[in-house]
This record gives C-alpha cells, sequence and structure tokens, in this order.
C-alpha cells in the first residue's frame, strides 16, 4: 500500500561512472517512480550493475548526483545514508548470503535491527520468507549446501524479509527452472502491488522483463548511456533503433522475417 | 517509514456485534509493531469470552508481510479454542498480500534440525574419528603426490616451470627479509644469553661455536621452515582451497588435467628449491647476530670469531640441515596444498583450511626435527 509522498522515490542526475581511468556510464539522469516496476536491460557488461551499485550508494559517482526519497545519497553522512539503507532491499547478482550462516539466520539477519521482535516471531517471519521462494523447510541448511538457484531465491527472502519500499534485483532470474520463474514473477507481481514497494530489477530474461516491467529502460556500452526507455509496448510500436529491437523484439522480428 | 516507533502506528478499538467480538484496525501495522499487535489482541481477547471473532481491516492505511503474519497466529490461537474467526472489509491489496504467505509452511519443521550439542563422549568420539580421517586423508594425498612427482621426473617436460618461478620468487625472494631479520635477532639472542653464563668461566671463544652449532644444526633449518610454513602453506591451502569451491579444479580434471600435477607439483619443487637456500642464508645471518655480540660485547675480532665458528661446522652438519630443509619444504607443501584440496563447502571453510594447513604443518615440521635429532645423533 503506498504512502502519499509525491515525486520520484529515486532521481538520478548526470551520473558518470568511472573505475579508474575507464567510464562506464556518462552522464546518465532518469527517474524512478513510487510503486513501478522499472527493469533495466542492456548488454553483458555494460554497467547494469554498476549502476545498481551507484543507486544504492556503495559507489560514489565520479560527477553527478542519485537521490533516494529526496536525500542526495553521494553528500549523505553515513547516518542518513544507513536510514535511507534500511528502506531498500537489494538482491546481488552473485547471492551475497554469508557462507558462515544458515539460510535461516541469513534471512533474519535484516530483522536483527529490530532488538525488540521476539524470537519467534523472527523464526515465523523468516518461514513466510522462505515460504515465499519456494524454500520452506531450508532454514537450517548453509548456503554452501544448496544449489545456484536455491541461493538465488535465499539472497531474495534475504532482500524481501523487511518488505523494503525500494527493491533492487539484480539477474533475479538467473539460475532458476520456468517453474520458479514463473512464482518469481508472481512473487514480484504480489508485493508490487501488495505492499506498493518500487522495483528496480535488471534481467536478462527479455519476456520476463516484457511481462512484468511498467516500465524498461535499455543501457549501451558503446553509447555509455541510455538509448531508449518506455513501457513495453511503447518499447514495441515505436522503438526504431536496431539495438533495442533486436535485443527486446528480436522474436517478433525473426517471425516477421519468417513471414516475409 | 519511521524505523524507531515508540508509539504503535496502529490503533486497535473493539466492539461486540450479536454475541461475536469484532477488532477494529486502523493506521499502520509494520515489522516493528508485530509483537505488540499481538500481545494487544491476545490482552482483549482474554478479557472476553467469545464464541466469534472478527477482524475489521477497512481503515489500515498501511500493512506489510509482518503484520498480516500476526492476524494469522492470532487466528491460529483462536481456531484452537473452537471459535470462529473471520476478516471483513479486506482491502484488495491485504488480500493481496494474504495470497502471498504460504501458510502451510509456516508450522512445517525444518528439514534438518538444528545443530544440537552433543555429549562429552559423542564429542571425544567424533574427534577421535576425525583424527583418524585426517590421518587417513593426509596419507593418501602424500600416495598421489609421490606418484605424481614420480611421473613428472621421467616427465620434465609435463612440468609448469613457469608456475615454479612464480612459487619460488613468491616463497623465496619475497621471504628472504623476514628470515634474514628474524634469524640475525635470533643469533643475537642465543649469543648474549650464553655470553652471560661463558663470561664468568673466561670461556668467551666458546660462545661462537655455541652459536653456529645452534643456529646450523638447529634453529636455522627450524625457524626457517616455520616462517615460511606460516607464509607459504597457508598461501598454498587459501589458492587451492579457493580454486575448490568455485569449481576451478573440476574444471581442471574435465580437461584432462590432474589437478596434483598441475597445482600442486609446482608448488613442491618451487619449495624445495627455496627452502634450503633460505636456511642457508638463515645460518649467515644467525652467525653474524652472533658475531656482533662476540665483537661488540666480548672484545672478540671478527676473525677469531668466523675462525671458531668455521672450525665448529663440519660438512656433515651443513650437508644434514640442508637434508633437514628439504624434509621441511616437502612436508610444507604436501600439507598446505592438501588442506586447499580438502576444503568443502563454502568461504569459511577456506579460512579453516588455511589455519590448519600452518598448525599442521608446524607440527609435523617439529615431528620430524625430533626424529632428525635422534636418527643423527647415531649417524653423526
Ligand atoms: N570493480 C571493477 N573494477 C574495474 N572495472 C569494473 C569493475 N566492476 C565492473 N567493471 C567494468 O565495468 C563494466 C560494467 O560492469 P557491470 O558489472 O556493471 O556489467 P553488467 O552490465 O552488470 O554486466 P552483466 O550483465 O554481465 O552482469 C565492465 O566493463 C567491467 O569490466
Ligand atoms: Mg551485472
Amino acid at each position: 500500500m503506498r504512502e502519499a509522498e509525491p515525486g520520484p522515490v529515486i532521481i538520478v542526475d548526470g551520473l558518470t561512472a568511472r573505475f579508474g581511468e575507464e567510464t562506464i556510464l556518462e552522464k546518465i539522469s532518469f527517474e524512478v517512480y513510487r510503486g513501478e516496476i522499472l527493469c533495466i536491460v542492456g548488454g553483458s557488461g555494460c554497467g547494469k550493475s554498476t549502476l545498481l551499485k551507484h543507486m544504492i550508494g556503495l559507489l560514489r559517482p565520479a560527477v553527478g548526483r542519485v537521490l533516494v526519497g529526496g536525500v542526495d545519497i553521494t553528500a549523505a553522512d553515513d547516518e542518513q545514508v544507513n536510514l535511507i539503507r534500511k528502506k531498500i532491499g537489494v538482491l546481488f547478482q552473485s547471492d551475497a548470503l554469508l557462507a558462515s550462516m544458515t539460510l535461516g539466520e541469513n534471512v533474519g539477519l535484516p530483522l536483527d535491527g529490530f532488538a525488540g521482535l521476539a524470537p519467534r516471531t523472527v523464526q515465523l517471519i523468516v518461514r513466510m520468507k522462505l515460504g515465499m521462494v519456494n524454500l520452506g523447510g531450508y532454514e537450517n541448511h548453509y548456503p554452501a549446501e544448496l544449489s545456484g538457484g536455491m541461493r538465488k531465491r535465499g539472497g531474495l527472502a534475504r532482500a524481501i524479509a523487511l518488505d523494503p519500499q525500494i527493491l533492487f534485483f539484480d539477474e533475479p532470474s538467473a539460475g532458476l527452472d520456468p517453474v520458479n520463474t514463473a512464482e518469481l514473477e508472481t512473487l514480484i507481481r504480489g508485493i508490487n502491488t501488495g505492499l506498493g514497494t518500487t522495483m528496480v530489477i535488471v534481467s536478462h530474461q527479455v519476456e520476463l522483463v516484457l511481462r512484468i516491467a511498467d516500465r524498461v529502460m535499455m543501457i549501451d556500452s558503446e553509447e555509455k548511456g541510455i538509448i531508449a526507455t518506455g513501457t513495453p509496448d511503447e518499447l514495441r510500436l515505436s522503438a526504431s533503433d536496431p539495438r533495442v529491437r533486436n535485443f527486446l523484439f528480436r522474436s517478433d522480428t525473426e517471425r516477421g522475417e519468417g513471414r516475409a | 517509514m519511521k524505523m524507531t516507533v515508540s508509539e504503535p502506528g496502529y490503533t486497535l478499538t473493539h466492539s461486540e456485534e450479536g454475541g461475536g467480538l469484532v477488532l477494529t484496525l486502523s493506521g499502520r501495522i509494520s515489522v516493528e509493531d508485530a509483537d505488540r499487535l499481538l500481545t494487544d489482541m491476545e490482552a482483549v481477547l482474554s478479557e472476553q469470552r467469545v464464541g466469534s471473532v472478527q477482524i475489521d481491516l477497512a481503515d489500515v492505511s498501511y500493512i506489510d508481510s509482518a503484520g498480516v503474519l500476526t492476524f494469522f497466529r492470532l487466528e491460529d490461537q483462536i481456531r484452537q479454542k473452537g471459535s470462529d474467526y473471520g476478516y471483513t472489509h479486506v482491502p484488495s491489496r491485504i488480500r493481496g498480500i494474504m495470497a502471498l504467505i504460504g501458510r502451510a509452511g509456516l508450522e512445517k519443521p525444518p528439514l534438518r534440525s538444528e545443530r544440537t550439542h552433543e555429549g562429552i563422549i559423542e564429542t571425544v568420539g567424533d574427534a577421535g574419528f576425525k583424527v583418524y580421517c585426517d590421518f587417513k586423508a593426509l596419507m593418501t594425498f602424500l600416495g598421489d603426490l609421490l606418484a605424481a612427482v614420480v611421473y613428472l621426473s621421467g616427465h620434465l617436460r609435463e612440468v609448469r616451470w613457469g608456475d615454479v618461478l612464480f612459487y619460488m620468487r613468491r616463497t623465496g625472494a619475497e621471504g628472504f627479509p623476514i628470515v634474514g631479520l628474524i634469524s640475525l635477532l635470533i643469533g643475537l639472542i642465543i649469543a648474549f644469553m650464553s655470553s652471560l653464563q661463558l663470561k664468568q668461566f673466561g670461556a668467551n671463544i666458546y660462545v661462537a661455536s655455541l652459536v653456529s652449532l645452534a643456529i646450523v644444526r638447529e634453529l636455522g633449518p627450524i625457524m626457517t621452515a616455520i616462517l615460511v610454513a606460516g607464509r607459504s602453506a597457508s598461501a598454498y591451502a587459501a589458492e587451492i582451497g579457493t580454486m575448490t569451491i568455485n569449481d576451478e579444479v573440476d574444471a581442471l580434471v574435465t580437461m584432462g588435467f590432474d589437478p596434483i600435477r598441475f597445482l600442486a607439483v609446482p608448488k613442491l619443487i618451487a619449495t624445495a628449491i627455496v627452502l634450503p637456500l633460505l636456511t642457508l642464508y638463515s645460518d649467515l645471518f644467525g652467525i653474524a647476530g652472533g658475531l656482533i655480540v662476540g665483537v661488540v660485547g666480548l672484545d672478540l675480532t671478527p676473525y677469531t670469531y668466523l675462525q671458531e665458528s668455521q672450525r665448529t661446522i663440519t660438512l656433515f652438519y651443513l650437508l644434514s640441515s640442508l637434508l633437514k630443509a628439504l624434509v621441511f619444504a616437502f612436508v610444507i607443501a604436501w600439507i598446505g596444498c592438501q588442506r586447499g584440496f580438502q576444503v568443502r563447502g563454502g568461504v569459511a571453510a577456506v579460512g579453516a583450511a588455511t589455519t590448519s594447513a600452518v598448525v599442521t604443518s608446524i607440527l609435523l615440521i617439529v615431528i620430524v626435527d625430533s626424529v632428525f635429532a635422534v636418527v643423527l645423533h647415531y649417524v653423526g
């Protein structure tokens, strides 16, 4: 359920991302609106994960600003940034589960901040979240004892443990079978409509993106920036850039050519 | 969103309608309120004896999944008592969250029970069994390693000499400063301590033979080996361990390489070349340390000191010290690599393997050294 605060939740303003001398993204600007699902797509190595890390304040931009909930996280002090971090959940491209803890402890980690929560409550919340990602029963397993796709879902459960206001997913469907991908889709929709969560999702799975995205944003490594934004329908109808068509609507094009 | 709330974000009122109890909630319900909400609702229920309970959610402005979970927990309690339970005016969003929560899983016991503490007998038995398994694994790996060495000595071209050079540089060249410094200081200390005693008898000159004997026969080889074990056995274990958990070792196998020949033997050769050299170097610095004390503190001339040292160190001592270094080198590479290949699971296991590599190799070095001490006594 949305909390009424007007304006975009995230504003990326003229962001340039560099690693040493190498510029990955050059002066990109965009906004993420409250309650929307924004999918970021683009070729491998074009800087999607890098952009995500800038949006959550793990990397500092060489130039430009990132505003989350109205606060400039590139200039804010640690305390402010921490306050914002409590409102966001992040699923990293590598699952980033802590190897020394069981899956249950990993998922319960974000709940540790609430000292007052009874152990029983924490246990039930952990089970609820694990159930949501289809990992019911695995709370006492260690990450090393799970498969790649299971670890990914474990990371997902940890990201949504607190029902954050903004969720960042880096490749949530990587390593998932079709059934689990479909359930992931249901979960993303459910969280989005039920809790009004704003979502920024990086994914290579074009079909998934076109189904769940409110808006799609495409990044290109040669332009070092955004080459298209819009709803899936807008892009399908009006995108003329061959790179966009090739990436998002390859199957359409091929079918069309086949008929011709 | 407020993260530290002293006041609950919700209000709870209750009323009776037709013999049933209606709990009306309004405001926002989130994780931080979950426990309090449950207690509040339980308190209301304990005051009343009711046939049915309805929860009215019409005015809830925000609720998260932990909040919904609280209602489910209450529902279970009430149903157990045999009363009816239901929700009224559920906004569609809340319905959506309710649908997300698989209620069946909440009470399901985990597939694996939590680790419990064992009794003392089990602990001791377990530890004993682990030592036995560990010993077996070490010996198996020793066999594999020797087989690989034998094979490669017939196929010298197949040895990865580039890696050998790399590890020689890492183990040797980068180890020189620390080995030199520590040996010098040990030489100083021994010379100083023994001079305190020998001075009383006017036997200053024997400081030279004492220092050179102690350094060349015992301390040089063992100090160097312990330092290299700390630097390199740990590095070998960490490197191979990380490769193991990243499936890199499996990748080597599928490409037709023998991981022991590929990964372990170059490290073994490098250590076996470098450790004797480092030992010689350590001997020199140890004697130099003694020399400083002899010249500065005991008024010996460098010439007499060195002559006395030279008289003490026989070729036999020198060769046996190098032989020891060679065996220590084997122990270091053997244990370091074995601990790496043994890693299973996650990153934490790499840390454990690294520690274990250092501890085990130092233990074995000391054991081997005592065997040498006895054997050399009878041979020499
Ligand atoms: N820590 C780093 N140091 C230097 N360069 C980096 C670093 N991390 C990423 N890069 C470079 O930045 C570029 C973008 O990387 P990024 O991980 O953001 O790609 P991506 O779009 O997420 O790709 P993928 O879809 O494969 O995950 C790449 O060219 C990469 O080489
Ligand atoms: Mg990436």
